[in-house]
């Protein structure tokens, strides 16, 4: 037990001389001052409770993802129908009840409709699985359903592109080191640090910014329209709050142009110093635009921007130029915030905020002060303590508590685990579990002096017996930290990381180490008896 | 020099003679925290139920005007706050119900024009008020946050009693299953009583209680098996004395030592901690006690005796003993 060859004893150095010399930079950090940018800087993490800045946890609306399959499958469908040679007529289609349904008119050419159909619902992936069922009742009647399968990976796709488009449209604030994970099947954690005002990013993340131009269905009678009557192939949409235009409008559901080709879209101001975005297509959008406009000359077209209503002019001529000015009541603002969405892409997927938790930088540095004080006064009350309770023995296991502290700061800095306020209290725990060892293992050794061990014996049994309820309570922490990590959130998980860490070390410091340094005072003294 | 010695050697308190008395009472006691939960309910925080809190400090003035500031906020006409001091004199929370609406998105933009409107007004009102966080939980994450918590909570309590089985023997994991229980209802109880903010971090809290109430039980379990081993003969009271006493100045100098590392944290730690700080205070106290009074009396009335750690001999066994030429 007591045995220490010298080549156990360089290791154990060595391991404990890495893990304080990397905690050095967050010392650094935490005391405040700068860490010169040359050297490595493994720097721990501040959690956003004491570094100040917002934490928005959003979620898609997933089963709008079916929705918007199938409306593009709809669009497919007539498509290779009417470009199907004879071309196929199909009518009487209905989207509803979460499939796409419709009859081939001419019953002969149901089996050449099939034949162009089937390819079309086949995965994209390697996984030879269909996205579609295709069935055909009543002899004419195509009915097209998603798959589970296929919904899956279709939401899974629009999420990984959500997390792109968040983290583009983040970017674009210029906000420092921000995180965003996604989270389960349908949630994406979005962690800005530093952040005074969370309006901003809350803006340009509820924003979908699907821009799309649509024709207005001029054969609408405005009272239908009012009173939600659609006209066949047509689609009432409202004007948005600050729109140009009152109440809804009809617009023709096909034939329209996704605003998600564009280059470039800027705030600017137009002849009357409105703010309105300019937008730029790129070639092929270009095209389209221009091929839209040249057809409809004279009738109005409506600019719609998540599902409302911007603004309906008038194309009084044919816009060829491959670029646009969007207008629709925006304030400075607005404006810059649907240029800066216009440019990181559309979502594919609505977003909403679930959860949001702001907390000012200034409450951020205070929390650290105040808990690195608390820290220091009760870590020296405790180091005093130990001290005169148990002298020299007291000593070492103060060595060790210090050591723990800096060498679990150092593997958090390595790992890049992020320290919370609550974390700061699992620092708390560690150390007082950390002094327990030595406490357990110190009273050992006093009792079996006093049953008249000689000194080394006793310290041996001391090590011995001790180590193993220390063993036994570690063991039960750590499957409650593991348990915490795995179940808890948020500040559950700070607590979580700092217990797990602090176990493993502080059995390292307070029962190896001191029994290290122990065994050397006994082999260097051999003393008689022991102050204990 | 001369060591500090808070416990005397050889200590000898008889403190299982008053076991049955001490058992009645914790029941009673336990009972009562139950009781607490179901009549005054958890001051559950938004974590927990949903809904917006704002923490501001009044930097210039020594106590928030709690009084006014709730008839200011309840006047904006969003509902009534619930407005608490926490930490500092001058620290508060407020905390409001999320508004109705038709969905989730309506929800939430109401909460922000909810939390602009009282933000706007507390600026306007009282100069010197710094808001130092918002909080915004809809009802959907709050209750998945309820329900992993309760299940880390649970998950931790029935595994660690599982460990202690294999480790010790089954009477001893009921024993220290018997002890967390006891230690949470009572830390429960005293949520309920005081009705102190109830959100995730207390639920680390009483993680961190069952932690250290655990190491306590261990080490006292440690000892009774110990001792159950060297002394076959003696009566299991006089024995759990024994080893309640031999641990006793372990037990006092570690309940101390974290007890002024939780004090610190408690009046000069941040005041998002107090809570936090405080019901492991508290839970060291009872936890402390459970060990002594809880986990070990439970191991007479579970039939613990010298055999229980004495392997039963296999045929095996005896056989390589009878070659190494013990028998």
């Amino acid at each position: 037990m007591l045995d220490f060859p010298r080549w156990k004893r360089l290791w154990l150095w060595a391991i404990t001389l890495i893990g304080v010399a990397a905690a050095v930079p967050s010392l650094t950090m935490l005391a405040g001052q700068p860490w010169p940018s040359a050297l490595p800087d493994p720097e721990i993490n501040l959690g956003l409770d004491l570094a100040g800045g917002s934490h928005i946890l959003l979620e898609a609306d997933t089963a709008q993802v079916r929705d918007l399959r199938i409306e593009a499958m709809e669009e497919d469908v007539r498509r290779a129908m009417r470009e199907a040679d004879p071309a196929i007529e199909i009518g009487d289609i209905s989207t509803a009840d979460g499939r796409l349904s419709f009859m081939v008119e001419q019953e002969t050419q149901v089996d050449a409709a099939r034949e162009i159909l089937l390819p079309m619902t086949e995965g994209v992936g390697l996984t030879g699985q269909r996205d579609w069922t295709i069935r055909v009742v009543d002899g004419q009647r195509f009915i097209f359903e998603p798959t589970d399968a296929g919904l899956e990976q279709a939401v899974e796709n629009a999420m990984d592109t959500a997390t792109d488009v968040v983290r583009r449209r983040i970017d674009e604030l210029g906000t420092r080191e921000p995180t965003i994970i996604r989270q389960g099947d349908d949630r994406i954690v979005v962690q800005v640090p530093g952040l005074d005002d969370p309006q901003k990013l809350k803006a340009l993340l509820g924003q979908t910014a699907k821009l799309e131009f649509k024709l207005v269905d001029q054969t609408a009678l405005p009272s239908d329209v009012a009173q939600g009557i659609v006209p066949p192939g047509s689609q009432i949409l409202p004007f948005a709050e600050d729109g140009r235009g009152q109440g809804s409008i009809a617009v023709k559901r096909l034939g329209g142009i996704q605003g998600d080709q564009l280059t470039n879209a800027q705030q600017g101001y137009d002849q009357n110093g409105s703010p309105v975005v300019n937008i730029t297509f790129n070639q092929e959008g270009g095209r389209k635009f221009a091929a839209l406009t040249t057809a409809n000359v004279g009738k109005p077209f409506a600019i719609i921007l998540d599902g409302e209503v911007l603004s309906a002019p008038n194309i009084n001529e044919p816009i060829l130029g491959g670029s646009a000015q969007i207008s629709g009541g925006f304030s400075v603002d607005s404006a810059n915030a649907l240029a800066i969405s216009l440019r990181s892409g559309a979502l594919p997927i609505d977003l909403q905020v679930v959860e949001e938790r702001t907390v000012g930088p200034d409450l951020g540095a205070d929390s650290i002060r105040k808990g690195v004080l608390a820290l220091m006064i009760g870590g020296t009350a405790v180091l005093a303590f130990m001290f005169v309770s148990y002298g020299r023995f007291g000593l070492y296991a103060n060595a060790a508590i210090f050591l723990n502290v800096l060498i679990i700061l150092g593997i958090m800095a390595v790992l890049g685990t992020t320290l919370t306020l609550p974390g700061i209290a699992g620092f708390v725990l560690t150390i007082g579990t950390a002094v327990d060892a030595n406490v357990l293992i110190n009273e050992r050794i006093r009792e079996e002096r006093r049953r008249g061990r000689r000194v080394v014996q006793a310290v041996e049994v001391g090590y011995r017996e001790a180590q193993r309820a220390i063993i036994d309570a570690n063991v039960t922490n750590v499957i409650a930290g593991v348990l915490l990590f795995l179940f808890g959130s948020g500040p559950i998980r700070g607590f979580a990381i700092v217990l797990i860490i602090g176990i493993v070390t502080s059995v390292f410091t307070a029962v190896t180490m001191t029994r290290m340094w122990v065994a050397g005072y006994l082999r260097k003294h051999r003393p008689s008896d022991l102050n204990i | 020099m001369k060591l500090l010695k808070l416990v005397p050697d050889d200590t000898n308190v008889k403190f299982l003679r008053w076991r049955l008395p001490f058992y009645i009472v914790s029941l009673i006691l336990m009972a009562a925290s139950w009781g607490a939960v179901a009549t005054n309910g958890l001051n559950l925080g938004v974590d927990f139920v949903g809904g917006q809190m704002i923490r501001a400090t009044f930097v210039e003035s020594a106590e928030a005007p709690v009084a006014e500031l709730r008839d200011d906020i309840a006047g904006l006409g969003y509902g009534a706050p619930i407005i608490q001091r926490f930490g500092q004199p001058n620290e508060v929370s407020i905390r409001m119900r999320l508004p109705e609406g038709e969905d989730a998105a309506q929800v939430k933009n109401l909460a922000d024009q909810m939390t602009n409107a009282i933000v706007g007004e507390m600026e306007a009102s009282y100069p010197g008020v710094r808001i130092d966080g918002v909080d915004s939980v809809s009802g959907k994450v709050s209750g998945e946050l309820f329900e992993t918590g309760m299940l880390a909570l649970l998950a931790a309590m029935v595994a660690i009693a599982i460990y202690i089985w294999v480790r010790f023997e089954w009477q001893f994991g009921i024993g220290a299953l018997f002890a967390l229980v006891h230690d949470v209802s009572l830390t429960l109880g005293l949520f309920a009583l005081t009705q102190m903010e109830f959100d995730l971090n207390i639920v680390a809290a009483i993680l961190a209680i069952i932690g250290y109430s655990l190491n306590d039980t261990i080490v006292v379990y440690d000892r009774i098996r110990e001792n159950l081993k060297k002394y076959r003969k003696m009566p299991m009271e006089e024995l759990l004395d024994l080893s309640v006493n031999e641990t006793l100045a372990r037990t006092v100098m570690t309940s101390l030592t974290t007890l002024m590392v939780l004090l610190a944290l408690m009046f000069v730690g941040p005041a998002s901690t107090f809570g936090f700080a405080a019901a492991i205070a508290f839970g060291i106290f009872v936890g402390t006690y459970s060990s002594i009074y809880m986990a070990a009396p439970i191991l007479i009335w579970l039939r613990v005796n010298a055999d229980s750690f004495v392997p039963t001999e296999s045929a095996t066994d005896k056989q390589e003993k009878i070659a190494r030429g013990e028998v």
